[in-house]
């Protein structure tokens, strides 16, 4: 499964200066496309928090972060800030995935979806994963069962490659899963 | 018409698009609505959408998650296989699969079979019209 977002753990520091001889080392964990993206998110993130810039800063670090168990489900809580047409609101969501990678990706599009919120206004404050006992949301909580069964109700007929596909069909589908 | 074929753990399905094209998969625990984390023993387990399977007649008996050892001692216990073989659903994919993978010369002999079986069918026939007319 390949996904569009990747977690990189980003190391930087302030230069050293005369005064400042051994500057803190600073270590963000972040979501990004690439890891270019992921550099400059991280001098965004550190000059809100320190008096440090890219250009009186240098990269340490960059690498990418992987899933250790991605085929396990998990249910992950988001802590997030986004700017909305009216001002900043904080935000806790719950998502049931495999990966972090993935429920992120689900966080970005279910907020582009649901408020509107483009990427570049939302901030990750911080993500773990729930055991089943502490999820908040009835969406994630009503898949908590060791014996669940649903029917499919309705089954999309489709050519199993997009090659097969046609514009006309000779009878109608029969829709019945 | 109530539902016969219902996703739960256990389950087996056909998957219908994709990369896993034609494998039976067994669902062994849901993710969400729409995906479920799906295993079979020839392939990693992973997430697979709902609407890339079509659910079979066949259900084994498993816990949540079961490991591939577990999986692979069920699947032999339900003998999946053989009913997934025996039953109308899965020859049609057989004899689809054998007549996608024939070459000319089996073409031909199987014009000769058509041919003779024809010949045999219409003998009869005429026999049996020859019994009414008279």
């Amino acid at each position: 499964m390949s996904y569009k977002y990747h977690q990189f753990q980003v190391v930087g520091r302030g230069l050293p200066t005369e005064t400042e001889e051994q500057p803190k080392i600073y270590r963000m964990k972040l979501w990004a496309t690439n890891e270019v993206r992921a550099k400059s998110k991280f001098w965004y993130y550190l000059r809100k928090l320190k008096k440090v810039k890219k250009s009186n800063g240098q990269m340490l670090a960059i690498n990418e972060i992987f899933e250790k168990n991605p085929t396990t489900i998990k249910n992950y809580g988001i802590w997030l800030r986004y700017q909305s047409r009216t001002g900043y609101h904080n935000m806790y969501k719950e998502y049931r995935d495999t990966t972090l990678n993935g429920a992120i990706e689900q966080m970005y599009t279910e907020m582009a979806s649901r408020h509107r919120v483009r990427h570049h206004c939302i901030q990750v404050i911080k993500t773990a994963t729930i055991p089943a006992k502490l999820c908040k949301r009835e969406s994630t909580k009503q898949f908590h069962n060791s014996k669940i069964k649903f029917p499919l109700v309705f089954k999309k007929v489709r050519p199993p490659t997009r090659k097969l596909k046609t514009t006309y069909k000779a009878s109608r589908p029969n829709l019945f899963v | 018409m109530p539902f016969k074929r219902y996703v739960e753990i256990g389950r087996i399905a056909l998957v219908n698009y994709g990369k896993d094209y034609g494998k039976l998969v067994v669902i062994v625990d849901v993710i969400d609505q729409n995906r479920a984390l799906v295993d079979a023993p020839d392939m990693v387990r992973g997430q697979i959408n709902f609407k890339r399977l079509t659910l079979t007649d066949i259900k084994i008996d498993i816990k949540r998650v079961p490991n591939k050892k577990t999986l692979v001692a069920a699947l032999e216990a339900a003998d999946v296989k053989n009913k997934w073989e025996s039953s109308s659903w899965g020859r049609k994919l057989i004899v689809q699969k054998k007549r996608a993978s024939l070459n000319d010369f089996d073409r031909f002999k199987i014009m000769l079979a058509k041919i003779k079986k024809a010949g045999v069918v219409r003998q009869e026939l005429a026999k049996l019209k020859k019994e009414t007319t008279a």
